[in-house]
C-alpha cells in the first residue's frame, strides 16, 4: 500500500498529483499488478481533499488501463510498468543529454533550454491529448 | 435526494437600511462540497443563516433540499449546521452533548458519534468549556454529522483554528462525506482553506454573488493573459475582462472566455486563489457607494 502526499505550491492539480504518484510508484516497482490502492476514505482522511478528486484520479488511471475497480472491495493495480520502461530510461536520458549539449553549443542559456523543452513538451502532449 | 441542494431567486436580506445580501440568484448542485468565499462582511453568514432558516428573506425565494428552510421537523433533521466559532455548551460535558444530540435528533447515529469521539480522543467527562478551539470545532462537527444530515452547512469552520487543527477538521469532514452521501456548504474568507476540499465555488463580494460554478469549469474558463498593450487593447469580443493591470508597454489581464489565438498574447493557466482574488479586486475597483457608506 502506498500513501499520497500533496504539494499545494506545485501548481499541479491535486487529482493529477495522485495520478502521477501512482504511475511513479508503478514505475519504481512499489506497486505491481494485484496491489490495492488506498481507499477513497483513507486518502481523504489523510490528505484532507475532496473525495471526488480521488475518484477522478482513480477513474483516469482506470481509463489508462493501469488499475481496475472491484465493486465494494477497492481499486487494484492491473498492470506492471517497471520492466520495459525502466530499461528504456538510460538510453533516453543519454539522448536527452546529447540534445542539451547541442542546445548549449548553439548558444542557448539554461533558461532558454528549459523554456524550449517545456513548450515543445506541452504542445506535443496537448496534440496527443 | 434532489439534484439541487439550494436554489435561490432574487434572494435579498436587509437589516434596516443596510443590505446584507442583494438579489442573489443561485443554484447549487447536490453531492458537492460548495465553498462560499468572500471578504468579511460580504454576506456569507447572512446567506448561510437564510439557508438554515435562522433568518427570513426580505425579498426573493430560497429553497433547500426542495423545501423552505426550517419548514418543519423533518426539514430541520435533514440539515446540519455549525455556526461560526463552533458554539458548544461550556458547562456541559462532551458526553452530555452526545446525549443531547441523541434526544433531539430523530436520525441520530450514536455509533458514528461515539466512534468519532473515541478517534478524536475526547474525554466524555470533560466540560466542553475547557476544550481547545480545535477540539470544540471537532465536537460541533461530530454533533452536526451524527444527525446524519443530507446537507451540512458550516460557517467559517476553520477560521479560528491553528494549521494542524484545521487539517484535522477537514480530514474528519472529508472522511464523513466519502462514506455518506451528504452535500456540504462551507464558508471561508480564505480560498487556500477551501482549495483542496471544494469542488464548487461561490464568490460573494459586497453582498452580491460575483461568480459561481464547478471549480474545474471555472479553472477551464479563465485565463491570465500577458500581452503588449496594443494587443491587449484589441482583444476579441466575448472575452470578459475580470481584472487588468497595465504598464506603459505591457498588460496583464484575467479573462473569462476562450483564449485568443493572437501569437503576441501569452496565455497562462490561472490557479483558484488568483481567480478568486481577481473577482475580489474587481469588486474593489467598482465599489458600490451605498454599501461603502454602510460598511
Amino acid at each position: 500500500m502506498i500513501e499520497f502526499h500533496l504539494d499545494g505550491r506545485s501548481g499541479i492539480s491535486p487529482y493529477l498529483q495522485i495520478v502521477q504518484q501512482v504511475r511513479q510508484a508503478m514505475r519504481l516497482g512499489l506497486l505491481t499488478a494485484g496491489d490495492q490502492l488506498p481507499t477513497v476514505k483513507d486518502v481523504v482522511a489523510r490528505v484532507a481533499i475532496n473525495p471526488n478528486t480521488v475518484l477522478k484520479a482513480y477513474r483516469e488511471l482506470e481509463h489508462e488501463g493501469l488499475v481496475a475497480a472491484r465493486q465494494g472491495v477497492g481499486t487494484f493495480v492491473t498492470a506492471t510498468l517497471t520492466d520495459e520502461s525502466l530499461a528504456a530510461h538510460e538510453p533516453l536520458r543519454k539522448e536527452l543529454a546529447a540534445w542539451i549539449d547541442r542546445a548549449r553549443e548553439a548558444g542557448l542559456d539554461t533558461e532558454s533550454i528549459e523554456a524550449l523543452f517545456t513548450s515543445t513538451f506541452r504542445s506535443l502532449i496537448e496534440e496527443s491529448a | 435526494m434532489t439534484s439541487t441542494v439550494l436554489k435561490a431567486g432574487g434572494l435579498t436580506k436587509r437589516y434596516g437600511r443596510r443590505t446584507a445580501l442583494a438579489d442573489c440568484t443561485l443554484t447549487l448542485p447536490a453531492g458537492r462540497v460548495v465553498g462560499l468565499v468572500g471578504p468579511n462582511g460580504a454576506g456569507k453568514t447572512t446567506l448561510l443563516h437564510l439557508a438554515v432558516g435562522l433568518l427570513a428573506p426580505s425579498a426573493g425565494t430560497i429553497e433547500v433540499l426542495g423545501r423552505r428552510p426550517a419548514a418543519d421537523a423533518d426539514q430541520l433533521a435533514r440539515v446540519g449546521f455549525v455556526a461560526q466559532d463552533a458554539p458548544v455548551y461550556a458547562a456541559l460535558t462532551v458526553g452530555d452533548h452526545l446525549r443531547l444530540g441523541a434526544h433531539t435528533n430523530p436520525r441520530w447515529d450514536q455509533r458514528l458519534a461515539s466512534e468519532r469521539v473515541r478517534a478524536l480522543r475526547l474525554d466524555p467527562a470533560q466540560k466542553a468549556g475547557r476544550l481547545s478551539g480545535g477540539q470544540r470545532a471537532q465536537l460541533a462537527l461530530t454533533l452536526a454529522i451524527a444527525k446524519r444530515p443530507d446537507l451540512l452547512v458550516l460557517d467559517e469552520p476553520v477560521a479560528s483554528l491553528d494549521p494542524l487543527a484545521r487539517r484535522e477538521f477537514l480530514q474528519g469532514l472529508m472522511a464523513f462525506i466519502a462514506e455518506h452521501d451528504a452535500s456540504v456548504i462551507l464558508s471561508s474568507h480564505l480560498v487556500s482553506d477551501l482549495e483542496r476540499v471544494c469542488d464548487h465555488l461561490v464568490v460573494l463580494v459586497d453582498s452580491h454573488v460575483r461568480v459561481a460554478g464547478d471549480v474545474d469549469d471555472l479553472l477551464a474558463a479563465h485565463h491570465r493573459l500577458v500581452a503588449p498593450r496594443a494587443a491587449a487593447a484589441e482583444l476579441p469580443p466575448g472575452l470578459e475582462v475580470i481584472e487588468q493591470s497595465h504598464t506603459d508597454r505591457q498588460s496583464t489581464l484575467v479573462v473569462r472566455g476562450d483564449a485568443p489565438a493572437d501569437p503576441a498574447v501569452v496565455v497562462e493557466q490561472i490557479g483558484l486563489e488568483d481567480l478568486v482574488l481577481a473577482y475580489l479586486s474587481q469588486g474593489a475597483a467598482t465599489p458600490d457607494p451605498v454599501l461603502e457608506v454602510t460598511r
